[in-house]
């Protein structure tokens, strides 16, 4: 099924399961932060627009880490992995583990990744691990419905009122020092990417920036500037920081303690 | 359940807020719109609701969350709620009275042809 364990010298399972936990955990984490939203949104449709980002994000979530943890072998399954890991030991990038802030932060935060992520699932769809091409096939479909509703939102909070396009302004501006992270390459083995399983992100960044570019130049916003050498190829960085690497902020722990509380309170409990 | 930072935002004096999670709510003055779904072998749109939205493209949006996201239809129009004429309530005896006692006016002795699927 997967033709890279025909040398497997190349690279470890855990390093291919650490890959696949990796693309799994942003969408676990980025769900919860859809679902704080729910009886919360500007509008009752709003609501149930963003629980079902949400869930399309958490379904993602569940196809993967059950993936990883059949290629990790270590006898854990999704449920294990969603809530019996520490936060040092999640994968996801900062950006999907920011608080919500104002309905702009959250769609602005929603456009990048949702760009990022339709960019991604596009390329994994060729992978030649062919249960995570599936995945990506199925995913890229909702992916693309999320990065609309975003730039939907983006171009009239944008190019709305005065008071909106502040606010809009001011949120993009919150999310896009997070946006490099997305395209680091450090954390990932080169042995994946050679043998078709994984994409190199920073082959994604120029599209992205592209996408991202024209929406903002659409909504009459600015592209935020960051200093040089974090906004031109973050690979070029020594970066053995940031959530890929385990390094969280401190909201990643709050969050996973609402979302594991349940299961570590009753474990194996079935509902 | 209280609001998250606002993660570096700015807010204005004076100004209504963006909303948060668990912030307050603020009285809607988007326009109400009906939807129409055509459902999946259905051959006509049918009414299935209404819901707020600020323009005709996020009215469809809103409609595809709200009224297909168990794979209801194939297919979804919006008509804002003002551009409807509608009959009156008090209106109802004079328009649909006169109907009741017709008998002539219902099809009922004609044969339908059996492959006639549609009628």
């Amino acid at each position: 099924m997967i033709e890279a364990e025909q040398s497997p010298a190349a690279f470890a399972a855990s390093e291919h399961a650490g890959y696949v936990l990796a693309l799994a955990d942003d969408p676990l984490v980025l769900a919860q932060r859809c679902g704080e939203w729910i009886a919360a949104a500007p509008e009752i449709e709003e609501d149930i627009a963003l629980a079902n980002l949400g869930l399309d994000l958490l379904g993602q979530a569940r196809l993967l880490l059950s993936h990883a943890a059949e290629l990790e072998e270590q006898g854990r399954d999704e449920d294990d992995l969603a809530f019996f890991r520490d936060p040092a030991e999640f994968r996801n990038v900062l950006l999907c583990e920011l608080p919500n802030g104002n309905f702009a932060v959250t769609m602005a935060r929603m456009l990048l990744f949702s760009s990022y992520q339709l960019a991604l699932y596009d390329r994994l769809r060729s992978s030649t691990d062919t249960a995570l091409a599936g995945i990506a096939a199925r995913a890229a479909k909702e992916v693309s419905y999320h990065r609309d509703h975003a730039t939907q939102w983006v171009l009239r909070l944008g190019d709305g009122t005065r008071a909106s396009s502040i606010r809009m302004q001011a949120a993009v501006e919150a999310v896009w020092p997070f946006l490099a992270e997305l395209f680091e390459d450090g954390w990932l083995p080169d042995a994946l990417v050679e043998a078709g399983i994984a994409v190199r992100p920073s082959d994604l960044e120029p599209g992205v920036r592209r996408y991202l570019s024209d929406v903002l130049t659409e909504a009459t916003l600015a592209a935020p500037t960051l200093p040089a050498q974090r906004s031109q190829g973050s690979n070029t960085r020594a970066s053995d920081a940031g959530g890929r690497h385990g390094l969280h902020t401190e909201h990643l722990a709050a969050l996973l303690a609402e979302l594991q509380s349940v299961a570590r309170a009753h474990p194996g409990v079935r509902w | 359940m209280t609001g998250p930072e606002t993660g570096g935002t700015s807010r204005t004096e004076g100004e209504a807020p963006l909303p948060t999670p668990g912030g307050s709510d603020h009285p809607s003055d988007w326009p109400l719109w009906e939807v129409f779904v055509r459902p999946r072998r259905g051959l006509s749109h049918g009414h299935v609701g209404s819901l707020h939205a600020p323009d005709p493209q996020l009215a469809l949006r809103n409609a595809r969350d709200v009224y297909t996201r168990r794979g209801e239809g194939t297919s979804i129009w919006v008509v804002p709620s003002a551009a409807i004429t509608a009959s009156s309530p008090s209106e109802k005896d004079s328009y649909f009275d006169p109907a009741a006692d017709k008998v002539y006016r219902h099809p009922t002795f004609y044969s339908v042809p059996a492959e006639a699927e549609q009628l």
